[in-house]
């Protein structure tokens, strides 16, 4: 798609924000075929010591990849690459967003830093994209 | 307690996923990826695929059959009451469509101990029916007070 701007170092990605609803760790678990209980049962997770039923760490992930496709318009070829680290956790009904900035350009290919926060807290942090435009 | 460092190097046996269409669409949906070309096989023809294509993070969905047996093996030791997902890596090649038949094979790449804790790392490999690698990933789980 040549008539696409193409970013440069130091620019933003467009942020991404979303909340979860009450029973999206419920639909991602069919979705994804991860059923452990600490994301579908509220009960289970506060046995275990957590706060309540925690989202998927894989599926915070997927919107760290959403926001590195929306780059290109959502073109699931444009993602080459992605490395991540999950820290604390993920609930949900609290507002995600996912932001991130142009480290490196070359040529067709960049690489992205990325956060996706909540509530004050990265739940994924050091995320490392690479892009082809 | 050491880590158990035996199981480095150990290979499971290759899974075979058949990707289909709703899930594709079910998937999208979950993860909001509200491109047409995840949902309707015209747009994604229109967009040069063969037919609904994958988001790039689909990839869990046909890697878990090969990778749990090779987190949940009583050789590598996890306790998993203790495990968290520590960090992911994804490397994609050719795009995954409806349709597609992918092969993936694990195998345990590292164990060490830091700080306490231990680090177990899994590497995965998806090929599709043509032999073409579709993605590869590097999976880490993080153990408390091994």
């Amino acid at each position: 798609m040549a008539d696409r701007e193409r970013p440069s170092v130091g620019d933003s990605l467009p942020e991404l924000a979303v909340t979860p609803d009450r029973y999206l760790p419920h639909r991602y678990a069919g979705a994804s075929g991860d059923f452990n209980p600490i994301h579908i049962d509220a009960e289970f997770a506060k046995a275990v010591g957590l706060p309540g039923n925690i989202l998927h760490g894989l599926y915070s992930m997927a919107l760290v990849a959403r926001a590195c496709a929306a780059v290109a318009d959502g073109d699931p070829r444009a993602l080459r690459r992605l490395r991540v680290q999950f820290r604390g956790m993920g609930v949900p009904e609290e507002e995600i967003t996912v932001s991130g900035t142009v480290r490196a350009a070359e040529g067709d290919r960049l690489t992205v830093d990325v956060v996706a926060e909540q509530s004050g807290n990265q739940i994924i942090r050091n995320a490392e994209a690479e892009l082809e435009l | 307690m050491p880590v158990n460092e035996d199981a480095i190097g150990k290979e499971y046996p290759p899974a075979s996923y058949e990707v289909g269409r709703e899930k594709i669409r079910e998937y999208a949906n979950a993860i909001g990826a509200a491109n047409p070309a995840h949902h309707e096989r015209a747009a994604a023809q229109a967009a040069g695929y063969r037919n609904v294509v994958a988001p790039p993070m689909f990839c869990v969905v046909y890697s878990a059959a090969a990778i749990a047996p090779a987190v949940l093996d009583p050789e590598v030791g996890i306790n998993l009451a203790t495990m968290v997902h520590g960090g992911q890596e994804f490397v994609w090649g050719e795009p995954v469509c409806a349709g597609d038949l992918i092969t993936t094979t694990a195998r345990v790449s590292e164990i060490y101990e830091r700080d306490g804790k231990g680090f177990y790392v899994f590497e995965s490999a998806s090929a599709n029916q043509d032999g073409d690698e579709v993605v590869r990933g590097t999976w880490t789980n993080i153990v408390r007070g091994v």
